[in-house]
């Protein structure tokens, strides 16, 4: 434990986006106890609200409650930031791998990461979204096949250089099995830059999320989520700025909080990357 | 230099196929009958059977497929589900606020990023230094769609200095077009400045270490010269390959930008056509992006001799 805050003091990025991160994940999981509204209620007498003490921060054009509607918004933006990290750090590690040692996967996988990755992250998505229904899963699943590539990329990488240490050979000469080499004395080398990456990607897919939502294209309407609230705020903007402001500060202090953590984690794990990027 | 530029053309080939395959092949792999999708709930049994006839959706796909992509290098992107104009023209008529964006923004983005980032590397970890790093990383966490909209109540409602939202065409006015453009290329900008002055910074650094510095500093060159006439120079192959790679991010971009700001380009031609479901369009816009993407790296792959005499092809 001593060890751990002794890491966090060295290392003040990973603690200040650690803490907001942290502070977000409560907001999601307590939603039910931090707001009392339910955050599709429709109420029409309410219509396009400034905030106010009734409405902390004002209701939208069918009268639902933004505040609630903003608080219940972090649920569907750290459960998409989250799922795809994890989804395309396992796929994107097991094509990287394999694409990393067995040569003739190596040149079909490459051409098609190659391909995925010439088109823009948001048009594949759309690609994806409109030839299916809107939901949840499908933007996940969406914004997880634009990610993978950059996963793919960064293992195989790792790998093919791996695979050239001298302990690696020694590990072959003293005649451990392509399998044991793999997991035993390449993968564990590859966390901690995977690791960075996942973070990375963590924020850019709740900002593809926030995109396609606010565009149409993303979660279906009625579940809350901040590019939804934003679209639903675009109409009225002018008059009625808040339905934008509040989803907008908080999508950017989520992004700010996991990138900080990213950036710290980067120079924690290695100390010549500070300097780049 | 000519076998590899003719090496290098043939290598975009598979990409683009691959690019091809996976924006055609979509439409088989996505669950269900694509036509009876595409028509939408309330469509008649002759809507989806004219979908079926304009995909050619009856016949095996590798058939359709090659038929399909001979039309495509023809330059046939197929016709709209919706209104049966064909998707060519379509792009056609809405590229010019899409393209003069795009252009504005890379253009304003290199020349504000590239000094904003040697700057930084030669005061580095001053308060200028730290200023702008701190910029650049929140850059990279506000969503392009927020700036925009910060920029557009900032500078146009209340300062009222440039239209809030809005595009006025090239024959109204070349300058009047441009204006409505302004806050755009801002909005657009601001994350590809920040990526560009974050790898011109870090590349400055690393070369300022290099052996041939410590010599030009030791014979007496001074810190100015050292950074803006020996580093800079050897440091333009990380700072173009980002610039290259980074037009991806001035893609997706575009799209959500020309949503805040009411412009009729390719982006909101791609969000009415989700709406409408009309996938031609969308596959007509992703491959002419794609294939735009793979000419910028292309070209900037070819440059890198240009800046570095050393590389033999």
């Amino acid at each position: 434990m001593g060890k751990f805050f002794r890491f966090l003091l060295r290392h003040p990025t990973v603690a200040v986006g650690g803490t907001l991160l942290l502070a977000l994940i409560l907001m999601a999981v307590f939603a039910p106890w931090i707001v009392s509204k339910d955050p599709m209620a429709l109420s029409p007498i309410h219509r396009a609200r400034v905030p106010s003490d009734q409405f902390l921060f004002g209701t939208d054009l069918l009268g639902r409650d933004v505040f609630a509607r903003v608080v219940y918004g972090a649920r569907v933006s750290l459960i998409v930031g989250f799922t795809v990290a994890f989804l395309s750090a396992v796929i994107g590690t097991i094509i990287g791998l394999t694409s990393g040692f067995v040569r003739w996967v190596d040149a079909i996988v490459m051409r098609i990461m190659d391909g995925l990755m010439s088109i823009p992250t948001i048009l594949l998505a759309i690609a994806l979204i409109a030839l299916t229904r809107a939901s949840l899963e499908n933007v996940i699943i969406a914004i997880t096949i634009a990610e993978v590539p950059r996963v793919v990329r960064l293992v195989r990488g790792l790998a093919l250089s791996l695979r050239e240490q001298p302990y690696v050979e020694a590990a072959i000469a003293a005649g451990a099995s392509p399998v044991r080499v793999v997991f035993k004395h390449i993968f564990p080398n590859t966390i901690a830059a995977l690791t960075v990456q996942t973070t990375y990607i963590c924020g850019l897919a709740i900002l593809a999320e926030a995109s396609l939502s606010f565009i149409g294209a993303g979660v279906p309407p009625s579940i809350p989520s901040w590019g939804n609230i934003m679209a639903e705020g675009r109409a009225l903007w002018q008059i009625k700025p808040h339905m934008i402001a509040f989803p907008a500060v908080f999508l950017s202090i989520t992004i700010l909080s996991i990138n900080m953590l990213g950036d710290g984690l980067r120079d924690a794990i290695d100390p010549r990357m500070a300097k780049r990027i | 230099m000519f076998a590899y530029t003719i090496r290098r053309l043939l290598l975009t080939l598979p990409v683009m196929l691959v690019v091809a395959i996976f924006v055609y092949g979509l439409l088989d792999l996505a669950p269900g009958d694509p036509a009876v999708f595409l028509a939408g709930d309330d469509a008649t049994l002759e809507d989806i059977a004219r979908i079926r006839m304009t995909l050619g959706l009856d016949q095996p796909f590798y058939q359709r497929f090659a038929m399909w992509l001979g039309r495509v290098l023809q330059g046939d992107l197929g016709v709209s589900l919706f209104t049966g104009v064909s998707v060519t023209e379509m792009i056609v008529q809405r590229m010019a606020p899409t393209f003069t964006l795009m252009f504005m923004t890379l253009c304003v983005s290199v020349l504000v990023a590239i000094p904003l980032g040697a700057l930084a590397a030669w005061r580095h970890n001053r308060a200028y230094d730290r200023g702008v790093m701190i910029l650049a990383v929140l850059s990279f966490s506000i969503p392009t769609f927020v700036v925009g909209y910060i920029l557009a109540w900032g500078l146009g409602i209340e300062l009222r200095w440039l239209p809030v939202q809005g595009y006025v065409p090239y024959s109204q006015g070349i300058w009047a077009s441009i204006r409505t453009l302004i806050l755009p290329t801002l909005a657009l900008g601001s994350v590809y400045i920040a990526l560009i002055t974050r790898i011109t910074r870090a590349t400055l650094l690393e070369t300022m270490s290099q052996d041939y510095v410590r010599t030009a500093r030791a014979k007496g060159v001074g810190n100015k010269s050292i950074l803006f006439k020996h580093a800079l120079k050897n440091s333009a192959i990380p700072i173009v390959t980002v610039i290259g790679s980074g037009v991806a991010l001035l893609i997706s971009g575009a799209v959500v930008t020309e949503t805040v700001f009411s412009i009729p380009g390719l982006g909101r031609l791609t969000v009415d056509a989700i709406l409408r479901k009309d996938y031609p369009i969308i596959q007509g816009v992703i491959l002419l992006f794609s294939f735009m993407y793979v000419l910028v790296n292309l070209l900037i792959d070819l440059l890198y001799r240009v800046f570095d005499p050393r590389i033999k092809y």
